[in-house]
């Protein structure tokens, strides 16, 4: 099957404006804002069955309809923060298929009616930043995005905007706040950003992926792309294997593929050819799925996943295979979570701090019962008690490690 | 002195945002700043907040909040290896031992000839190219992926090129 998103692995060069208009790149961003109203737009994105792919799977299309249409300007801004440990998707897209994802960024603002959108990157991406200054002034020089485009009354700027390194800037409301020039601490909710976002007017914000997949929704139809997937979660993903396999990589795979066909088929399999221990489909923020055949055999959707007691986050698989020590691991997870950690809220900051020391202590002396017990009690009081999602993140491997390879941990 | 030398790009990076909103142009600003000097001096924030009109303690506590910006002079590259768990699980801890082994530095620590800092980051979204780092120098942030010993050595060659052809 041809490629939705990695498209330029079909097409050579297709991170050039002329290979990618050739190959009908800007032709649904000038159905949009020619031959469709703004509420069309976004319905057919509802149709489509298109959920967010920055982690959340909210349905896009709804997030659209809820901005606020009494209070103007409205902005949309495109999440390019991508800092989960296993995700690296949104890079290669912007590396290699810019264009399809600032087409979609286009037609999204065109069916908000924001005249300006923002790329928010993570201060790492500097080269695609500079790349994509480039990318940008080349659609303006050819009339897609300024002002009156195609001779209608729409007009649209888009401007790249670098962070300087700080994961919790992926999450949302803290992007906004960097953005403002600010540091990137979460805001309180409600109001919601499609109320009151950046500079505090309605604002739509959606992972790059999720954007990459709008232009072809709209040049192929809402029905086309729910053909593909499963019930729960239409389309394509691309997940990012990491780890333990022989081939790691992006792969576009729809919805309902399995872990063993991504491992094993995509993937060449483990090194060495150990078996898999344990997989963590969201990155380093991920519950530890017990890889035994039913989880290998499960299809691969947002659903399934929760079913399987973890959940799918932006698809960064990091495989494990037997030799992974699930101390070791959670003392990496809990090092970056500590260092990355806001600080607003206390048990998130002082948590995984603690956390942190504990998992240390247990690295070095082994799992004593007390320490391994202390460390579980910290984990399961930050639960359900910071204002993001970074507090509840932090925990994830630490419950599940113990609770699922109870080996590891002098537990069995 | 920052709006002498960089007076065309300020004034661009002020185009992006609205003119009631020029503190967003902080972070922009501080990168021009770091990759000038190679480290954010308080001359640079007390020139920025009133470029922007903020206080200075806001511009400090927005340099103090992302790894990227340098309080302190190291050295003129900043070598930022990810040893985070995708990268670990591929060789990146060894790779950061054979590192320091081989520059005769500890984590943090600067080359004698102040050409080199080397030090841990995380995640840089290279998971399935590591070991990898990324330089921060004059030259900007470049990622160098795939990584052997070797590489780096070829990489620190191009260094001390670059360094002795700018002596001359």
């Amino acid at each position: 099957m041809s490629h939705i998103l990695l498209r330029h692995r079909d097409i050579p060069d297709l991170h050039k404006f002329n290979v990618y208009k050739k190959n009908g790149g800007f032709a649904a961003f000038k159905k949009a804002v020619t031959k469709m109203s703004p509420s069309q737009v976004t319905d057919e994105v509802k149709n489509s069955g298109l959920r967010g792919r920055g982690g959340a799977g909210f349905p896009t299309g709804l997030k659209w309809s809820f901005i606020d249409k009494n209070i103007w300007p409205h902005y949309v801004v495109a999440n390019a923060d991508e800092s989960e440990p296993g995700t690296f998707k949104d890079r290669e897209i912007m590396e290699m298929n810019p264009f399809q994802f600032l087409e979609g960024l286009a037609i999204a603002s065109y069916a908000v009616g924001a005249n300006v959108a923002y790329v928010y990157l993570r201060g790492e991406f500097w080269q695609i930043a500079e790349a994509m200054d480039k990318q940008i002034a080349e659609m303006e020089e050819a009339g897609f995005l300024g002002d009156k485009l195609f001779g209608t009354d729409y007009s649209l700027r888009i401007y790249t905007h670098l962070g300087a390194g700080a994961y919790i800037c992926g999450e949302e409301t803290a992007l906004l706040e960097s953005l403002e020039g600010k540091r990137g601490q979460p805001r309180n909710r409600p109001p919601f950003p499609a109320v009151a976002g950046l500079f505090g007017k309605p604002t739509v914000i959606n992972n790059v992926e999720t954007f990459t997949n709008v232009p072809m929704i709209i040049a192929n139809g809402a029905d086309w792309y729910k053909s593909i997937g499963t019930p729960d979660a239409a389309g394509v993903k691309i997940y990012s294997l990491s780890g333990r396999v022989r081939k790691p990589g992006n792969y576009e795979l729809p919805f309902g593929s399995t872990f063993r066909q991504l491992i094993y088929e995509y993937g060449g399999g483990v090194q060495d050819s150990r078996p898999v221990k344990a997989i963590m489909p969201a990155g380093a923020s991920s519950s530890l799925i017990v890889a035994n055949d039913k989880a290998l055999d499960t299809p691969i959707d947002y659903a399934s996943v929760r079913a399987m007691g973890a959940d799918l986050g932006s698809a960064s698989v990091i495989v494990l295979d037997d030799t992974v020590d699930l101390k070791w691991v959670i003392s990496k997870t809990l090092k970056f979570f500590k260092h990355e950690s806001c600080g607003k809220c206390t048990p998130c900051r002082e948590g995984t701090f603690w956390m942190n020391n504990i998992s240390k202590r247990i690295q070095q002396n082994g799992a004593k019962k007390e320490e391994v017990d202390l460390l579980f009690n910290v984990a399961k009081q930050i639960q359900g008690k910071c204002l993001c999602a970074l507090g509840e993140f932090s925990t994830m491997a630490v419950v599940t490690g113990i609770e699922r390879f109870p080996q590891d941990f002098n537990r069995a | 002195m920052l709006l002498q030398k960089y007076g065309k790009e300020i004034k661009q990076i002020l185009s992006k945002y609205p003119p009631d909103h020029k503190r967003s142009a902080v972070m922009p600003l501080l990168h021009l700043v770091q990759r000038d000097e190679g480290y954010i001096s308080k001359e640079a924030m007390q020139e920025i907040a009133s470029l922007l009109e903020m206080t200075e303690t806001e511009v400090g506590s927005v340099v103090g909040f992302y790894t990227l910006y340098q309080e302190k002079k190291a050295g003129k590259y900043r070598m930022q290896i990810c040893t985070d768990l995708p990268c670990a699980l591929r060789g990146a801890d060894e790779f950061f031992n054979q590192v320091c082994e081989r520059l005769n530095v500890q984590d943090g620590e600067t080359t004698q000839d102040g050409l080199v800092t080397v030090e841990h980051v995380m995640c840089l979204a290279a998971c399935d190219r590591a070991p990898m780092f990324q330089s921060q120098g004059p030259d900007g942030i470049k990622y160098h992926e795939y990584m052997t010993i070797d590489r780096v050595n070829e990489w620190l060659q191009s260094l001390k090129q670059l360094e002795t052809g700018e002596k001359r």
